[in-house]
């Protein structure tokens, strides 16, 4: 049995799982449009290579990844790009971003690739393979982590300078609601295991642990049952239920008892994290050559049936919705968790590889926080708060804009999580005044950038100013010095004579270099060319002759 | 008595010798306060506070001969980090000062003429062209300064306020009502 670690706070919110976790996986059907947005990860947007009326098959690249931080986006399903252009997204600001509108033709032809059945393929032999060659397929597979937070999976994967010990595997899936990657554990679990082997190789790590929390017991069953069968040293660690014990950090301090320092990454401290759904789409990408085309999404929350589905990326909210029959008195759609989840503007707003639920929401379900109060300082925020941080001080900063103190007590360690704005009693929305803080935060250190840049910018361009100046000054210098030597060489000559040999010493310079330059193109000829010069030439000489004699003819 | 006195006479050349050597050594050239205040300005080098650019203006404000609310550009963000460094009251702007959303400049290339009087103006050499060549906007290089606006003999240069895409989006500070007490 190995040891287990704890975390600081946490909370228990209700679970609310079991509604969607009583039917399988089912496939969405083909919706009638799909809005298929080009940023769908972490960092740079991919850049579209296909045009309006192209006409485009299931799984064929439509962004190329653009920049080091990105990764490529594909058609969701064979059919005819309608537009491209700004669409509504799932996003907090509202603001649209740039999709490709993909109308289905409704017969799902495929790109040629490796192997579309969906029996198992081990046989497939990656471990012969260049590791960068394998990222590389990744980035262009489109392969970014499931969890959440959609980073590119083959920069994770690029090896550090430190060796990986520890690959976890996070199955935690903490938040209230969620069950996709509980599912996909329970039905897909050989998949994720080959995939986690996968990642194991490229990473080059020792041991890996699968990490479970302790409410999903068909599928750690399930997980345990596929390790077994498949015959890697993985293992199937449980445990205990707790929100947020599924965010990165919090899982590799449960699971190893390290803890990632401020501001470092978890390849600093030898461990590395990936989802089971991230490790599942890198199994599908590399042993059958299918890239991110589709996810497990929960719909649940006020619906009649709440249930998983595998839905092609770039459905809208709105077919989602009414597959899971939404009840009437839903008034707003959340995207992801209640603890993280985002409200969404409109129904309109496509699905993409960051939503793993998405909750029917009514006053019922969700009733408004009552009223704000003034924070009381009780310190409950930073019993919760699992990043062991002190929220009601980081409150205090951010809402007198003291950016440099918050900053100071670790601002940018918040995960956001919510837990001390669930246990405020003062029902203070914190998160919000953290999230304000860290992006004006960024804000700032941008236009300081910026300014930087401008002012080395400017002040270059004094000094090439002042370079230009001085090199005339030293040339005029020059001249002045050259015409003082010249001058007493020849001073008995006149004005009129000196001009005069001027004139004849740059008239000897111009023949000599009208001599020296002859036209490039009459070096290797055939001997037919030559001849041809010759003759053009002749009848050349033949007209100069003629036209002279005709001048004499007129001059008599 | 006199070992005293040569212990102490000792003690002084010794500590002369270092001081004379970190005189020289760890000498500062210029103002250090100059590079402080110029850090805050965001060298839009536009010139509005009256100075023939930020550090200029950094200068007047080091010798006591400027105001510190004479920079737009800045904002009374800005303002607030002079006063704070230099331990003087915040000062809100003048009644004659506008201030103005972010922008970079745009050349409508249908009208220019190629004259090159714009980039001649601009400060961090953000238009790109030649003599008789249409010139264009080098846009992540503009300041907004506005100082290419005027020198156009042809009027084809306008300011784009910048507008929020995803990218530069920020949360807004949040906005909610306390309750009231009863």
């Amino acid at each position: 049995m190995r040891t287990l670690y704890q975390f600081n706070g946490g909370i228990h919110p209700p679970e609310n799982k079991e509604p969607s976790t009583q039917s399988g996986i089912a496939r969405a059907p083909l919706p009638s449009k799909l809005v298929i947005p080009f940023r769908q990860h972490a960092g740079a947007a991919a850049k579209p290579i296909v045009r309006a009326g192209d006409r485009v098959l299931k799984g064929q690249l439509i962004g190329m990844p653009d920049g080091f931080i990105s990764s490529a986006v594909h058609a969701s399903t064979s059919g005819t790009i309608a537009a491209i252009g700004a669409q509504p997204i799932a996003h907090p600001s509202g603001l649209p971003d740039l999709c490709a509108t993909l109308i289905p033709d409704g017969r799902e032809e495929w790109i040629a690739h490796a192997a579309p059945s969906t029996s198992l393929r081990t046989e497939f032999d990656y471990r012969n393979s260049d590791p960068a060659e394998l990222r590389q397929q990744l980035r262009m597979s489109g392969v970014v982590g499931l969890g959440g937070a959609v980073f590119p999976g083959d920069i994770k994967l690029r090896p550090g300078n430190r060796k990986i010990d520890t690959l976890i595997l996070n199955g935690a899936e903490c938040e209230p609601y969620i069950t996709c990657d509980d599912m996909l554990m329970r039905e897909r679990a050989a998949e994720i295991v080959q995939g986690a082997e996968m990642l194991r190789f490229m990473l080059d790590a020792g041991e890996v642990l699968i990490g479970i929390e302790d409410n999903k017991p068909q599928a750690i069953a399930a997980m345990r049952q596929a390790v077994t069968e498949s015959g890697l040293p993985f293992e199937v660690v449980v445990v205990p239920t707790i929100y947020p014990g599924g965010s990165a950090k919090q899982l590799i301090r449960v699971l190893t008892g390290l803890e990632v320092p401020s501001g470092k990454l978890p390849t600093d401290i030898g461990v590395q994290c990936f989802n089971v759904a991230t490790a599942y789409s890198a199994y599908r990408a590399l042993a059958h050559g299918e890239p991110v085309l589709s996810r497990i999404i929960t719909i649940t929350g006020n619906v009649r049936r709440a249930q998983n589905f595998e839905v092609l990326l770039g459905t809208p909210v709105r077919d989602l919705a009414a597959l899971g029959e939404a009840l009437p008195d839903t008034d707003r759609y959340l995207m992801g968790g209640p603890m993280m989840g985002l409200p969404l503007a409109s129904t309109d707003i496509p699905l993409v590889k960051a939503s793993n639920c998405i909750i029917a929401a009514s006053d019922k379900l969700f009733p408004p926080a009552p009223p704000a109060l003034p924070c009381i300082r009780c310190m409950r925020c930073a019993e919760a708060c699992p990043a062991d941080l002190q929220p009601m001080d980081l409150f205090w900063f951010s809402q007198s804009k003291e950016f440099d103190k918050a900053q100071q007590f670790s601002l940018f360690d918040c995960i956001e999580c919510g837990a001390c704005s669930y246990v405020c009693p003062s029902h203070i929305p914190l998160v919000q005044y953290f999230q304000f803080a860290k992006s004006e935060i960024r804000a700032r250190e941008q236009d300081q950038q910026a300014a930087d840049h401008a002012r080395e910018r400017h002040e270059f361009r004094e000094y090439r100013f002042e370079r230009e100046k001085q090199e005339k000054a030293e040339k005029l210098a020059a001249r002045e010095q050259a015409a003082k030597q010249a001058q007493p060489a020849v001073p008995s000559m006149n004005p009129a004579d000196a001009m005069q040999q001027k004139i004849q010493a740059a008239i000897a310079r111009a023949r000599e270099q009208a001599a020296a330059s002859k036209p490039k193109n009459t070096e290797n000829l055939t001997a037919q060319q030559q001849a041809e010069i010759a003759e053009i030439e002749a009848r050349r000489a033949h007209i100069h002759e003629l036209a002279k004699s005709a001048g004499e003819h007129k001059k008599e | 008595m006199l070992s005293a006195l040569l212990v102490m006479a000792g003690i002084a050349i010794v500590l002369g010798a270092v001081l004379g050597f970190s005189a020289v050594k760890f000498r500062v050239e210029g103002n250090p306060l100059v590079d402080k205040i110029d850090a805050i300005l965001p060298q839009t080098q536009c010139g509005q506070c009256g100075y023939p650019g930020c550090r200029p203006y950094a200068e007047a404000i080091a010798a006591g001969e400027a105001d510190i609310n004479r920079c737009p550009p800045g904002g009374e963000e800005g303002i607030r980090k002079l006063a704070d460094l230099l331990g003087v009251e915040f000062k809100p702007f003048g009644g004659g000062t506008v201030l103005k959303p972010k922008s970079v400049a745009f050349i409508d290339e249908n009208l220019c003429i190629g004259c090159t009087l714009c980039f001649q103006a601009c400060p961090v050499d953000a238009i790109a062209g030649a003599a008789k060549q249409m010139h264009t906007i080098i846009a992540s290089e503009c300041t907004g300064c506005e100082l290419c606006v005027a020198p156009c003999p042809v009027d084809c240069i306008s300011m784009v306020p910048i507008t929020e895409k995803i990218t530069t989006w920020k949360w807004k500070y949040p906005v909610y009502t306390l309750a009231q007490a009863k």
